[in-house]
C-alpha cells in the first residue's frame, strides 16, 4: 500500500515550498510536553492530538464543561510555541466577524479623496481594482490563522453556539485550510495550523462539519489523573488531601446530579480547604464547602443525604 | 489491515453507528500513522476518526474489543497466530485454542485447572487489594475456564457465562474482606470517609466483573469468529430502545441519555423561537446603522421576536402496559417546561387525575414522575384502562380551560378494554384548543388490533404518532414549540 504522507498531501495543494515538520514525534512525546505547561493529559488526548499533527486534521473536542478543553488548545499552542488565535462562537457571528470584512468606511473615503480629479472611466475601474486590494481588508480570526506566515494554533471555541446555517461558514476551512473571497480570490494557509474546536454539546453538530474532524471526548478524569491535576494547579495541597477530594469527588459525580462537579470546580475546592488550613476532610467541612462544588440546591441536598447521611449503605 | 477494518466498519454501521466514506478513509489513514502495535492508540486512533458522538462509545469500544481481541499486531506475543492481513478467521474450521495471547486456553473445563477454589479467590482478592491488573487478568482466566463452564458453537453473547462465573466467585465475601481492609478499623461515625471507601470497593469489584467478562468475550471470539459474536452482542443504541418494553437496565440507560437530549431540545426550541419570525423595525438601532451609510436607512434592524409560548395540556395513560412511556413523556415535558408557558399533566387509567402540583413542588421532575403512582388518585372501578370514561371526567371539569394556545397531548395505546370511547369528546377538545395529538407507543401495525380503538379517535385528532424511541418522542416534542 502506497503510503501516502498527508501532510506532505496538504502541502502541496497549498503550494508550500516545504512540509512543514511534524510538531509532535509520538504520544508519549505529547503527554510530556503538554505536562510541562502543567497539562495533564490521558491517553487519549495524547493520541487525537498526536494524530491531528500527523493527519493534518482538526480536532472537534467535546465534553461536559469545566473539564479542560479550551486549555487542551491552550497547552498545545504553548507547547509547540505557536500562538494561540482563537475565535469564541456566538449566537450570530456570521463572516464579518469570524472570517473577514471590507473596511467600507476607509473605501469610502478612498473614493471621496479621488473625487477632486477627473472622473474618467479608466480612473474608475483602477479606482475599482484599489478599493478592493487588501489595503482595505478587515482580518478576523478565521483569515488571520490562515494568512499568519509564523505557527499557529487556531482555537475555535465552543462551536455548538453559533447557528447551523453558520457552521458552514467553517467548512472550507477546515477541510482545504483556505478561505475564498469573491474580490480577491482564494488565501491559502501559508503552513498547517493546528485547529481545534470545542463544542459543550449543546446542540447536535452538523454531520459535515463531523465529517471533517477528529473526535476527541473529554470526559471526567480518572482518579488518580484528578488527583495529579490537584496536585499540580493547587499550590501548598498535600497529596493525601489531593487524594481525598478525587475521591470524594469522584462519588459525587456518581450521583444523579443536576450538575456534576467540574474539573475547575474541584480546583475551586481545593483551593478552599488549603486556605481553610485543612489536612483531611471531615463531614462538618464536607458540609460548609459543598457548595463551592454543587451549583444547585437540590444537588446539594441530595450528596448531603447520600454522603453524609448516617447508615445509608451504598451498593 | 485494510480488510480488518473494513469488516469493522461494517460492524460499526450494523450497530447503527453511521461511518461516512471519508472516515473510513481516514481511519485508514490513520493506521498509517501510527504504531498499530499499540493497541490504546490503535482503538484511539480509529474512535476518532470514526466515532463522532460520545453516546456510541460504548458500542465502538465493545465492537472494537471483539474485532481486534486476538488479532494482536504485538511483535511480542507468541506469534504463529495469524495476524490482521489476512482477512477475518472463520474459526469454526480452526481447532479452538490455538491463537492467543500466549497461554493455550481451552473452551471448556478442559484447561489446566492450577488452582483450588480458595487459591483462586485469595489471588482474586490480592488482585483487587493491590490493584495489580495482571494478577487480575489472569485470576479472571481462572475463574472462567472454571465456573464458565463454555461450550464451542453455542451461538450466545456470553452474558449467561458472566453470569455463571459471577455466581459461582462469592462476589459478597470478596466485597466483605476488601472492605475490612479499605474501610479504616474501629469503624467511627465519620460518613464521609466510610462512604468514599465503599465507593472505591464497589469500584474495584466492578473492575473485576470487566475482567471477567472481556475474558469470556475473547474466547468467544476465538470460538465463533468476531463478525458472528458481535452479531450477537449488537445491541440498540438508547435512543432506538423501544421503552415500552425496555428492561430495567436499558430504562437506567435511556434515563442518562435524557437528560442531554431534554438540555439539547430546550436549546433548539428556544433558538428556533427566536428565529422565526421578526419583531418590528429598531428604530434607534436603524438610525444608527444609516449613519454610515450618510444617513440613508440601507439596513434596517429589527427588534427581537418575542412570540407566545405554547401551553400544553398532558393526558397520558398510566396502566401498566403503557406506564413506562407515559412516565418517560411525562419526565421529558416537564425537563423542557421552560419553553412552554404552561404545562398541565393529567393521569388516567379509569379515573382521572390531575399531577401538575406534584411537578411544581420539585425542581426534579424525576420525583414527581416516582410520586405519581403513589399519590395520584386514579382508579375509579377495577383498574382496567377506560379512555372513554378518562375523556368524560376531563370534558366536564377541564374543558372550558383549553384555549386556543393549548397543544393537548394525549399519551396511550387506546386499548379500551371493549369500553365505550367517547371520541365526540375529543372532537370538542379539538375544536376549542390549538390542537390535539395522540402519541401512540405501539408499532403502528397493531393499532385497531384487538380492543385498540385507535381508529375511533384518530379522525378528531390533528395527528396520531406512532412514538416508540427516544427519537421518536424527541422528533415530535422538536416540533410542539
Amino acid at each position: 500500500m502506497g503510503a501516502i504522507d498527508p501532510r506532505q498531501e496538504l502541502a502541496d495543494r497549498l503550494g508550500l515550498t516545504e512540509v512543514p515538520p511534524a510538531r509532535f514525534a509520538s504520544p508519549a512525546d505529547v503527554t510530556e510536553r503538554l505536562r510541562a505547561f502543567d497539562y495533564l493529559g490521558d491517553d487519549s488526548i495524547a493520541s487525537v492530538t498526536f494524530l491531528a499533527d500527523r493527519l493534518a486534521k482538526p480536532v472537534l473536542v467535546e465534553g461536559p464543561a469545566g473539564t479542560g478543553k479550551t486549555a487542551l488548545a491552550k497547552a498545545v499552542a504553548d507547547a509547540t510555541g505557536a500562538r494561540l488565535i482563537r475565535l469564541q462562537c456566538y449566537e450570530g457571528l456570521d463572516e464579518s466577524k469570524a472570517l473577514y470584512e471590507w473596511n467600507y468606511r476607509k473605501q469610502l473615503l478612498r473614493i471621496q479623496a479621488g473625487r477632486g480629479d477627473s472622473t474618467g472611466s479608466e480612473e474608475w475601474s483602477a479606482l475599482e481594482d484599489d478599493i478592493f486590494a487588501e489595503e482595505f481588508l478587515l482580518e478576523r480570526p478565521l483569515l488571520e490563522a490562515i494568512r499568519a506566515k509564523d505557527p499557529v494554533v487556531l482555537l475555535i471555541d465552543e462551536v455548538d453556539r453559533v447557528e447551523l446555517e453558520t457552521e458552514a461558514l467553517l467548512l472550507e476551512i477546515l477541510s482545504e485550510y483556505q478561505v475564498s473571497i469573491p474580490e480577491l480570490g482564494t488565501m491559502r494557509a501559508q503552513q498547517i495550523p493546528m485547529v481545534f474546536l470545542t463544542s459543550n454539546n449543546t446542540r447536535e453538530l452538523s454531520e459535515a462539519l463531523k465529517r471533517r474532524c477528529l473526535y476527541l471526548f473529554v470526559g471526567y478524569p480518572e482518579l488518580e489523573r484528578e488527583r495529579d491535576i490537584i496536585v499540580s494547579r493547587v499550590p501548598g495541597i498535600s497529596t493525601a488531601l489531593a487524594e481525598q477530594i478525587a475521591q470524594v469527588v469522584r462519588s459525587l459525580r456518581q450521583l444523579d446530579l443536576k450538575k456534576a462537579p467540574s474539573v475547575s470546580e474541584t480546583l475551586d475546592w481545593a483551593r478552599t480547604l488549603v486556605v481553610l488550613g485543612r489536612q483531611e476532610i471531615g463531614d462538618a467541612d464536607a458540609a460548609e464547602t459543598l457548595h463551592i462544588l454543587l451549583k444547585y440546591q437540590s444537588d446539594i441536598d441530595k450528596a448531603k443525604k447520600e454522603l453524609l447521611g448516617r447508615g445509608k449503605s451504598l451498593a | 489491515m485494510l480488510n480488518v477494518l473494513g469488516d469493522f466498519v461494517a460492524e460499526l454501521r450494523a450497530a447503527g453507528i453511521p461511518v461516512s466514506m471519508s472516515e473510513h478513509v481516514d481511519a485508514a489513514r490513520a493506521t498509517t500513522a501510527i504504531d498499530i502495535a499499540d493497541r490504546g492508540l490503535l482503538k484511539a486512533s480509529l474512535a476518532a476518526t470514526m466515532v463522532k458522538d460520545s453516546d456510541h462509545a460504548p458500542i465502538f469500544s465493545t465492537a472494537f474489543d471483539i474485532f481486534f481481541a486476538n488479532r494482536s499486531f504485538n511483535p511480542d506475543s507468541e506469534s504463529d497466530s495469524p495476524d490482521g492481513e489476512e482477512g477475518s478467521p472463520s474459526s469454526s474450521e480452526r481447532p479452538t485454542g490455538i491463537p492467543g495471547r500466549g497461554k493455550a486456553k481451552g473452551m471448556g473445563m478442559g484447561g489446566g485447572l492450577s488452582m483450588s477454589p480458595e487459591e483462586l479467590s485469595e489471588m482474586l482478592f490480592q488482585a483487587l487489594r493491590d490493584n495489580d491488573n495482571n494478577k487480575m487478568r489472569e485470576g479472571a482466566a481462572e475463574a472462567v475456564t472454571r465456573y464458565a463452564g463454555m461450550e464451542p458453537g453455542r451461538p450466545v453473547g456470553g452474558t449467561y457465562y458472566l453470569y455463571r462465573t459471577l455466581r459461582n466467585l462469592d462476589l459478597e465475601e470478596l466485597t466483605a474482606r476488601l472492605q475490612g481492609i479499605i474501610l479504616p478499623p474501629n469503624a467511627d461515625p465519620d460518613n464521609l470517609t466510610q462512604h468514599i471507601a465503599r465507593d472505591d470497593v464497589a469500584r474495584r469489584i466492578e473492575g473485576l466483573k470487566a475482567a471477567i467478562e472481556r475474558e469470556i468475550r475473547e474466547r468467544l471470539v476465538e470460538d465463533r469468529g468476531a463478525e458472528a459474536l458481535a452479531k450477537s452482542v449488537r445491541k440498540p443504541l438508547p435512543e432506538d430502545l423501544d421503552v415500552m418494553h425496555a428492561n430495567r437496565e436499558e430504562m437506567a440507560q435511556l434515563e442518562r441519555a435524557l437528560r442531554p437530549l431534554s438540555r439539547k431540545l430546550a436549546v433548539r426550541l428556544a433558538r428556533k423561537r427566536r428565529h422565526k419570525r421578526r419583531g418590528a423595525v429598531d428604530l434607534r438601532h436603524t438610525v444608527r446603522r444609516s449613519l454610515s451609510t450618510g444617513g440613508i436607512p440601507i439596513d434596517l434592524r429589527f427588534k427581537p421576536p418575542r412570540p407566545a409560548k405554547p401551553e400544553i395540556v398532558v393526558i397520558a395513560d398510566i396502566s401498566g402496559s403503557v406506564a413506562s412511556f407515559a412516565r418517560f413523556t411525562l419526565l421529558l415535558v416537564h425537563a423542557i417546561s421552560s419553553q412552554f408557558s404552561k404545562v398541565r399533566s393529567f393521569v388516567f387509567v379509569d379515573g382521572l387525575d390531575e399531577v401538575t402540583a406534584l411537578f411544581e413542588h420539585t425542581d426534579d421532575p424525576k420525583e414527581a414522575v416516582a410520586r405519581i403512582n403513589a399519590e395520584a388518585d386514579v382508579i375509579a372501578f377495577d383498574g382496567h384502562s377506560d379512555y372513554g370514561r378518562a375523556f368524560m371526567t376531563f370534558h366536564t371539569k377541564f374543558a372550558p380551560e383549553i384555549n386556543k394556545r393549548t397543544a393537548v397531548l394525549i399519551l396511550g395505546d387506546a386499548r379500551n378494554n371493549y369500553h365505550q370511547s367517547n371520541a365526540e369528546l375529543i372532537a370538542d377538545l379539538r375544536y376549542r384548543a390549538k390542537a390535539v395529538y395522540w402519541l401512540n407507543p405501539e408499532p403502528e401495525s397493531y393499532w385497531n388490533s384487538g380492543d385498540s380503538i385507535i381508529g375511533q379517535y384518530a379522525p378528531f385528532c390533528d395527528r396520531v404518532i406512532e412514538c416508540r424511541t427516544l427519537r421518536q418522542l424527541e422528533a415530535f416534542v422538536g416540533t410542539l414549540a
